[in-house]
């Protein structure tokens, strides 16, 4: 049984809606600079992706209320519009919303925490109800109208596409007629200083897959998809386009946040997902890479590459030096990245690449590429906790 | 508790000293073990009286083994105590732990397991979902065994409860389906 | 160099090993003690925190935190009076 995908939604720095993100891939215009949301602590001047809207102006998109974490806001748009874009009445389907974050309510409670410690001060306690990530995916959940499955995954920088798979899973198991599955991270100084912590950050704009590359740019947003049994496919208004073929996870047992030097994990997550999907090596016509910036990720990532795709490599770019690294949220918004480069028929640039790194045999597309047949794309996720997930959208005949 | 028998004991012990007397009863070699979280020592040692009579290594290939985990707080005390050390200085090996899946990448480093691994959040122990999903991991995964459990640790309580599910079975197994595991979870509680 | 000793302990929380094991010119991220990259940061904040002393390249750590020995060399040379 097929799970095909009816709906997508998406918002990020390069975009508040599926519309505006494609524009801005087109042309090449990157969502990272300075922070204006985040301020007055030393980390707050590195480059991130921030979505340039205040948590009012969500509110005000979202039809919730501004009190609520800037996470669940991100979540409720990105879903709202998905389910929308699938046009379908869940009355009487069995629905799920199967969500990811890494960070949940963590932005008003950092707010919250700060004067607590500091001062004891228990004031504007309502602010930490929604801390918990599950909390984030029930909140969004019933303003969806969704009750009849709800869960939340997390698991680093896969999450959003474990979401994905688990989502899936259900379906084809009958669990489930549909799902609404991504993630969604919004930016917080716990997050910004636990990764300058790292010293994984790039201090300037984040160049993936580059020989000298300094580190990631993090970022926010969020992505869901509409996942649909091949029945309820059948009975849409507007036929799926896109339908997920395969997917796998691994663990790379290695360390708790870089990745082994071969890429272990990787490789057994990208293996998985092509055994699954049954496609030849030479079936795959994009890579949406993990590529974060990382001197680890991108080599071990690029070096599993190799091994699976030998002299063969099929074209590829890292989309986050246009929106950074939206952790939880990336598996979900990548996924988006892939769909649009099946129905545009186009592969999206890896900005900002001078020098192609030494150590390996291929270099990602830095042009915007038009026109081009793209039947198969493979989506990497890979997180920490040695977590990697690779997903294969294919083109629907 | 190991198979329904008392394995250890230590009433009102403060919970640093409780894991630290276990690893030591456990006669473990693993200076990583100090480094970790609490969530991560209570998964940790959780599991090592799981696998005391077991060897993954020996029995399976590192992509035939996974995991299924949920528990309700997350990382939250680590958290919390990053956040505090982030007010002054942010400390990395506290950051590291702030997400609830690194617990299990260090099973993952301990056994050598490669397989599946996945980490939910739920309010209490599921065990219908834990069955369900651990039972989709060996069916259509490639995987012969599943470690899957629930772990918590928060404001000093804690809690763990894993099992193991083999393909496999032998005369001291029993079937793996959730009302097994739900009695199993409930009769842990009661004594 | 004791007291630099006794901060390395505190900031890295050696549990399963004795101040007293410890030379001051022993190899310390080697086999045995188990020490990783993530130390390597710690130490990184505690030239900070203690010394004022910021190591923008993370790459010069290995050679600056070889030993307890280096590293108290590093940090006379550097140290912000």
């Amino acid at each position: 049984m097929e799970v095909y995908i009816a709906g997508k939604g998406i918002i990020s720095a390069i975009g508040l809606n599926v519309e505006e993100t494609l524009q801005s891939l087109k042309a090449g215009k990157s969502g990272i600079g300075t922070q204006t949301n985040l301020t007055g602590r030393r980390d707050s001047n590195l480059p991130t992706g921030e979505i340039a809207l205040s948590n009012a102006e969500l509110a005000s998109m979202a039809g919730l209320s501004a009190d609520y974490s800037r996470t669940a806001l991100l979540s409720m748009i990105a879903a709202k519009d998905a389910l929308a874009d699938a046009d379908i009445n869940i009355k009487g389907l069995k629905c799920g919303f199967i969500s990811a974050t890494t960070v949940g309510g963590m932005d008003k409670t950092e707010k919250f925490m700060a004067s607590f410690i500091r001062d004891g001060e228990v004031k504007d306690i309502g602010r930490i109800l929604y801390h918990d990530s599950g909390a984030i995916t029930e909140l969004v959940a019933e303003a969806l109208g969704i009750k009849h499955f709800v869960s939340t995954i997390s698991t680093a920088c896969s999450s959003s596409a474990n979401a994905i798979m688990y989502a899936s899973r259900l379906i084809k198991t009958g669990v489930l007629d549909m799902a609404i599955a991504g993630g969604t991270d919004a930016m917080s100084l716990f997050t910004l200083s636990g990764f300058n912590a790292l010293m994984i950050l790039d201090e300037n704009y984040c160049t993936p897959y580059d020989d000298n590359r300094k580190g990631l740019n993090l970022g926010e947003g969020a992505g869901y998809v509409v996942l649909v049994s091949e029945k309820v496919a059948g009975k849409l208004s507007k036929a799926p386009a896109v339908k997920l073929t395969g997917y796998a996870n691994a663990n790379d047992a290695f360390h708790q946040t870089a990745s082994s030097p071969e890429g272990k994990g990787n490789y057994l997550a990208m293996q998985g997902a092509l055994k699954m999907s049954g496609l030849e090596i030479s079936a795959i016509d994009y890579i949406n890479l993990h590529g974060t910036g990382t001197a680890n990720n991108d080599l071990s990532e690029g070096m599993a590459i190799q091994r699976i795709f030998g002299e063969r490599v099929p074209k590829s770019s890292s989309t986050k030096a246009f929106t950074g690294h939206t952790l939880g949220a990336c598996g979900g918004i990548e996924a988006i990245f892939s769909m649009m480069a099946i129905e545009q028929k186009m592969i999206f640039p890896n900005l900002r690449l001078k020098t192609p790194m030494k150590e390996l045999g291929f270099v990602p597309v830095t042009e915007l590429m038009e026109g081009v047949e793209v039947k198969n794309v493979l989506s990497n996720s890979f997180g920490f906790g040695g977590n990697c997930s690779s997903l294969i959208f294919s083109k629907v005949n | 508790m190991y198979n329904n028998s008392l394995f250890f004991e230590m009433p009102d012990a403060e919970p640093v000293v409780f894991f630290n007397d276990i690893y030591k009863a456990l006669n473990i070699n693993y200076p990583k073990f100090f480094k970790m979280d609490n969530l991560c020592k209570v998964v940790f040692l959780a599991v090592e009286v799981l696998l005391k009579d077991v060897s993954l290594r020996d029995k399976y290939k590192p992509e035939e083994t996974g995991i299924v985990f949920s528990n309700a707080n997350s990382s939250l005390d680590t958290d919390i105590r990053y956040f505090q050390s982030s007010l002054e200085a942010p400390s990395p090996a506290l950051f590291v732990y702030t997400l609830p899946n690194v617990a299990i990448g260090e099973l993952c480093i301990r056994h050598g397991i490669k397989g599946e691994t996945a980490c939910f959040v739920f309010d209490i122990f599921d065990a219908l979902f834990q069955a369900w999903y651990a039972d989709t991991l060996l069916e259509t995964c490639g995987i012969k065994a599943c470690i899957s459990g629930w772990a918590d640790f928060y404001d000093g309580k804690f809690e763990a409860f894993f099992y193991l599910v083999e393909t496999g079975s032998d005369n001291l197994s029993i079937k793996h389906n959730s009302e097994n595991i739900d009695k199993l979870y409930n009769q842990v509680w009661k004594n | 160099m004791a007291t630099l000793k006794k901060e390395i302990f505190e900031q890295l929380n050696l549990q399963h090993v004795k101040p007293e094991d410890i030379a001051y010119d022993q190899p310390l991220f080697v086999e045995g003690l188990g020490l990783d990259s993530i130390d390597a940061l710690e130490l990184i904040v505690l030239l900070q925190q203690k010394y004022g002393i910021k190591l923008a390249n993370p790459a010069e750590g290995p050679k600056i935190f070889y030993s307890i020995k280096t590293m108290a060399e590093y940090i006379t040379a550097h140290k912000k009076q």
